[in-house]
């Protein structure tokens, strides 16, 4: 059965969502995973703590937190106002930023562990021929790591796509802004309307699969190329 | 060329207090037992460590704590093939070597290098398809396209086994030959270092102990060198005449020839001669009909203890040159053997290494 306008705009939402905030995870993740691969730094255990987080608690902690502190009340809610600011709670940048925080792990933790497996030696080996810090990174790592990236990316991506609890605290249920698939399917389920609800119930779940099965089949195949 | 390096580096039951002060060009052999720092003090020269201490090359310094000048690895100059190859596996063999020209710029000389060490055929192949011999002539290949001005081998034979390290050896040779930098080469084995090195630097828990003309330390009683199994003196000579009936070349060494099994050499190369200590026996008249093809006059210069029950001669022959020779303690004796005296050496077996 076709999708109304309303089911639409929460499919855009979720997609335009869930590629903003892979972006951004990637750009910070990346950073942030290549210390912790690296550092001896001793509060290095604090850091993988808190970024590990979010994939024990229940979501709804994290929004709850999230409502608080971005908050027309709240302390960056009250900072943003001040620079003249809307507040993010119950907009799409709060979303993103709510999405940012929930999806950490799922990006930060599979490139950690890429970048760990490169080790040491490659990294060695390209400093004896001549290539600095940045060259290194590029033309050694990433391409070494890059199934932890390809992982990274559709785990950050369709992590995104399933959330719930977050959106529901701290984005409200505002069409075309803040209401995505997940929020729109319970809306169908509670007004009994099990038709509109299967369409995007189902169409979640072959996106989520297909997106999985794609990851782990590419991964197959580099580990075929790459011994 | 000129290479000075002096660092301390203190590591959890390890301590590194090592210097180099080299002046002249050729292959340094970086030599001493297992886990005695030789790969440390080259991963300090790279870089790789950061030690206190100095480091020189050419008039270039790298290092100096005491200024605060400390080079990163990748601005030094470095061409290192380390003990395991370390190939990008995301490149093929062209890929690892062009990775390199492309950074110093030596791209023009990638037909060279591939010209060289015979790597043609392996260009497009990935480099887990290598074999262990392949992968360390393409590491070497990549180091040499970097365009070091100190190039650094890590045991680069050590993975592999005799039959591939025969296989290797004749194009480390020729990579020794057409450079014009200081080239470091670890060993943990005599033959090779005593193969390739001109000079060779002695180490010992963490500490460089001796360093000087190979021919020197090989022969010097005092260095733990004297008291190995194979401990055994290197002479340098000239090939002088070929005898393909017998299978034999004479060699010139100083003031006598020795004849030594043929070997793939022209007529007037300069070639080294390795005699272990154990082959060489002593006699005071010179032996008659005897199957030993090499029997030369010699001066006994000092005698010293060596394993139970043996001893250690040290012989100097008619040009200058030093000879070991390892006896029984009760020989010695029984010959009266004391420094001047005049004897024959009857040299077992040669090597040409």
């Amino acid at each position: 059965m076709a999708l109304s306008p309303a089911d639409i705009d929460a499919l855009w939402v979720t997609l335009r969502l869930a590629a903003l905030t892979t972006l951004i995870l990637l750009l910070i993740g990346t950073p942030l995973a290549w210390w912790l691969a690296q550092t001896r730094f001793r509060g290095k255990a604090l850091v993988e703590a808190i970024v590990a987080l979010p994939l024990v608690l229940p979501p709804t902690v994290l929004g709850f937190y999230l409502l608080i502190a971005l908050g027309a009340r709240g302390p960056l809610g009250e900072l943003l106002t001040a620079l003249g600011l809307r507040p993010l709670a119950f907009t799409f940048a709060g979303l993103v930023v709510g999405s940012v925080l929930y999806s950490l792990p799922f990006v930060v933790q599979p490139l950690q562990n890429a970048f760990v497996a490169v080790g040491r030696a490659p990294l060695e080996a390209a400093a004896m021929l001549r290539a600095g810090p940045w060259d290194r990174f590029f033309t050694v790592v990433v391409p070494l790591a890059r199934r932890g990236f390809v992982t990274a990316t559709a785990l950050g991506f369709a992590h995104t796509v399933g959330e719930f609890g977050v959106v529901l605290m701290i984005g409200g249920n505002i069409p075309g802004e803040t209401r995505v698939l997940s929020i729109a399917i319970y809306d169908h389920v509670e007004a009994l309307d099990y038709a509109h609800a299967h369409t995007l119930a189902a169409g979640l779940l072959v996106l989520s699969f297909v997106m999985l099965w794609l990851v782990y089949r590419s991964n197959r195949h580099a580990a075929s190329v790459m011994p | 060329m000129s290479l000075e390096a002096a660092f301390v580096l203190e590591r959890e039951g390890f301590r590194l207090d090592a210097e180099l002060r080299e002046a002249e060009p050729g292959v340094i052999g970086l030599f001493g037992p297992s886990g005695c720092g030789k790969t440390t003090l080259l991963r300090c020269l790279a870089g790789l460590e950061r030690a206190r201490g100095y480091c020189r090359v050419q008039d270039r310094v790298w290092q100096d704590s005491r200024q605060e000048v400390f080079l990163p690895p990748h601005r030094r100059g470095i061409g290192m093939v380390f003990q395991d190859p370390r190939l990008f596996t995301h490149m093929n063999v062209n890929g690892n070597l062009r990775y390199a020209a492309k950074r110093a710029d030596t791209l023009d000389q990638l037909a060279g290098v591939v010209d060289l060490l015979d790597l043609g055929p392996l260009l497009m192949r990935a480099s887990h398809t290598l074999s262990g011999g392949e992968r360390q002539r393409v590491a070497l290949g990549r180091a040499l396209l970097s365009r070091p001005d100190l190039l650094l081998l890590d045991e680069p034979l050590a993975a592999l086994d005799a039959e591939r390290k025969r296989e290797i050896l004749p194009y480390l040779e020729r990579v020794q030959r057409s450079l014009e930098i200081p080239l470091v080469y670890v060993s943990h084995s005599l033959e090779e270092v005593a193969r390739l090195a001109d000079r060779l630097v002695l180490m010992e828990s963490g500490r460089t102990i001796a360093a000087g003309p190979a021919a020197d330390l090989l022969a010097d009683m005092a260095l733990p060198l004297a008291q190995r199994d194979d401990a055994g003196a290197l002479l340098i000579g000239r090939v002088e005449a070929d005898d393909p009936l017998y299978h034999l070349i004479s060699v010139r060494v100083g003031r006598d020839r020795l004849r030594v099994p043929r070997h793939d050499v022209a007529l007037g190369d300069s070639v080294k001669l390795r005699i272990p200590a154990r082959d060489v026996s002593l006699t005071l008249e010179a032996p008659q009909r005897t199957s030993i093809l090499n029997v030369l006059p010699a001066t006994v210069v000092a005698v010293g203890p060596a394993m139970e029950g043996q001893s250690i001669v040290r012989l100097q022959l008619a040009g200058g040159e030093a000879l070991l020779a390892r006896i029984s303690m009760l020989s010695a004796r029984e010959l009266a053997l004391e420094p001047g005296k005049a004897v024959f050496a009857q040299i077992k077996s040669v090597a040409l290494v």
